[in-house]
């Protein structure tokens, strides 16, 4: 069922983006690529311009300046940050995916499976947990079968444990679909482990690079503080790894070994 | 049965099974308010169709739509909310109709009968736009049914889907402007936006999908619409009111039903 997809393809390429609204500029001169198979993380405090520039990516607005070339026939799977839905509307979670595209319903249970949330299908909409409604919409992103994922605060009102579980799971989902990975945060000292690359946002790209390099970066360390950046290093330790067969995890070398990732897409 | 009894009954049913699925709606984006907008701008209309002898429903729909259509474009400026930009084009359009009205000197105009609706003065005419009216609503609103749940569900996600989300929504209002237009006889303008949400409200709580909701609305506003001409020959009481009266009555009926789930 899975088409073909170019391990390493240019999937969304920004070049020079700026977003500016009458009082302020959101977003300053912003390159931004995202290949087949690669998970690029945004980083950046309140205010720094990551909602733009997903938004920007996914369409939802236009740029004031720069250009965003889409990969022709690019299948974008958005993942939302929450959604508020009217408790007047009478909606299961099989109908809320089964709005994703025409024929959606019919694959609504095997994507449920994919995101473990199976027992939610016939819950309303409204009575399941936040971590529940962050699988539900992650599901609702596979079901177009996308090429690119474009993620907005994934874990965001998501306790640690299930925070490490979602990032585990996106983690999963691309390297069985080999899709390319767009990750919006405001959590500036947990970057998901599987990350290639971190992008440093504060309207202009503050830094960018793999995740020790960026946890190293004078910008990086000035924006957010030694004390709250050392963190961002502790969880990149288990980006020294790559996978088995099955998923499972294959430990590469000890913490700070930088260079030799495990993960190659090129 | 009186032959006026039974066009009443024809045009009140009429009026209710498209009133229901897209009082859902209504009720779903939370736009009662701006049902009630256009509700006010009608009376423009019928000012207007009187000043250029065009049939009221002509007058009352060319107002409504181009109430939407100003808020649509309205809305693109920054600055003001939509709930602001309504109430400045509803009492704006409700002022100047009222001006326009008292031109109308030599014509005896009943508002009365156009604020609170007429139904046992139904003529086939009034039928004919009914059900013209209800057809192309009813038909739109099945054609855009998917997309129009997505962009109520999340606008932006059905964006990025694929759902022409502002086309989808442009069409919505211009929908209601179409009920509101037609629903003159019924219930009159200033009642109207009642019957498109009390029986949405009434089928929720028995409701487990959006379809269910629509089509129990339906039946609800068909039993209100029922009842309120009954009550409105057998007691002597205003049709139009009757039948709000009797919607609300069926609302605050359905509220302790033990056993009943109040969510899908």
């Amino acid at each position: 069922m899975q088409p073909e997809r170019r391990a390493g393809e240019l999937l969304v390429d920004a070049q020079n983006l700026s977003i500016r609204y009458a009082d302020h500029v959101a977003l300053d001169r912003v390159d931004l690529a995202v290949h087949a198979g690669e998970i690029v993380t945004v980083i950046g405090p309140n205010g720094a311009g990551k909602t733009s520039l997903i938004r920007a990516v996914l369409g939802l607005i236009a740029p004031s300046t720069g250009a965003i070339r889409r990969r022709p026939g690019l299948k974008v799977g958005y993942v939302p940050q929450g959604l508020h839905i009217d408790d007047s509307l009478p909606l299961t979670i099989r109908r809320f995916l089964g709005l994703a595209a025409p024929e959606a319903t019919r694959r609504v249970g095997e994507a449920l499976a994919e995101v473990g949330a199976e027992r939610v299908v016939d819950s309303p909409v409204q009575a399941i947990s936040g971590g529940e409604m962050k699988r539900v919409l992650l599901a609702r992103a596979l079901l177009r079968d996308p090429d690119l994922l474009a993620l907005d605060e994934p874990t965001s009102g998501v306790d640690v444990t299930g925070q490490a579980e979602l990032y585990r799971l996106i983690q999963t989902i691309r390297d069985r679909r080999g899709c390319g990975v767009l990750l919006v945060s405001h959590n500036l000292h947990v970057v998901m482990a599987a990350t290639d690359q971190v992008l440093c946002l504060n309207r202009h790209v503050c830094c960018r690079g793999q995740p020790e390099a960026v946890s190293r970066h004078p910008e990086y360390l000035a924006l957010f503080g030694p004390h709250l950046a050392t963190t961002l290093a502790v969880y990149t330790h288990e980006h020294d790894h790559r996978h088995g067969p099955s998923g499972e995890p294959i430990v590469l070398g000890g913490p700070g070994k930088g260079e030799d990732r495990g993960h190659s897409h090129g | 049965m009186d032959d006026f009894i039974l066009r009443a009954l024809v045009a009140g049913l009429g009026f209710a099974s498209v009133a229901g699925p897209l009082g859902c709606f209504v009720v779903w984006r939370r736009m009662a308010y701006f049902g009630s907008a256009l509700a006010h701008g009608a009376i423009l209309g019928v000012a207007l169709g009187f000043l250029f002898e065009l049939s009221l429903y002509a007058g009352v729909l060319f107002v409504c739509v181009t109430l939407a259509l100003a808020l649509v474009a309205l809305e693109r400026q920054r600055g003001l909310t939509s709930d602001t930009l309504l109430g400045l084009l509803a009492h704006g359009a409700l002022a100047f109709g009222l001006i326009a009205v008292s031109f109308l000197e030599t014509v005896r105009v009943d508002l009365m009968a156009y604020l609170f609706g007429d139904i046992l003065a139904v003529t086939i005419a009034d039928i004919v736009w009914i059900y013209a009216g209800g057809a192309l609503v009813l038909a739109l609103l099945a054609l855009l049914w998917r997309g129009l749940l997505a962009a109520t569900v999340d606008a932006d996600l059905a964006r990025v889907e694929g759902v022409p989300v502002d086309r989808v929504r442009l069409l919505f209002l211009l929908m209601i402007a179409v009920v509101i237009a037609v629903s003159m006889k019924i219930v009159g303008v200033l009642l109207v936006v009642s019957l498109l949400i009390i029986p949405a409200a009434t089928a929720r709580r028995f409701s487990a999908t959006p379809e269910q909701m629509a089509a129990l609305a339906s039946v609800a506003g068909a039993l209100a619409v029922g009842l309120g001409l009954w009550a409105s020959l057998r007691f002597d009481v205003p049709a139009g009111p009757a039948i709000v009266a009797a919607a609300t009555g069926l609302f605050f009926l359905s509220l302790p039903v033990p056993g009943t789930r109040l969510r899908g």
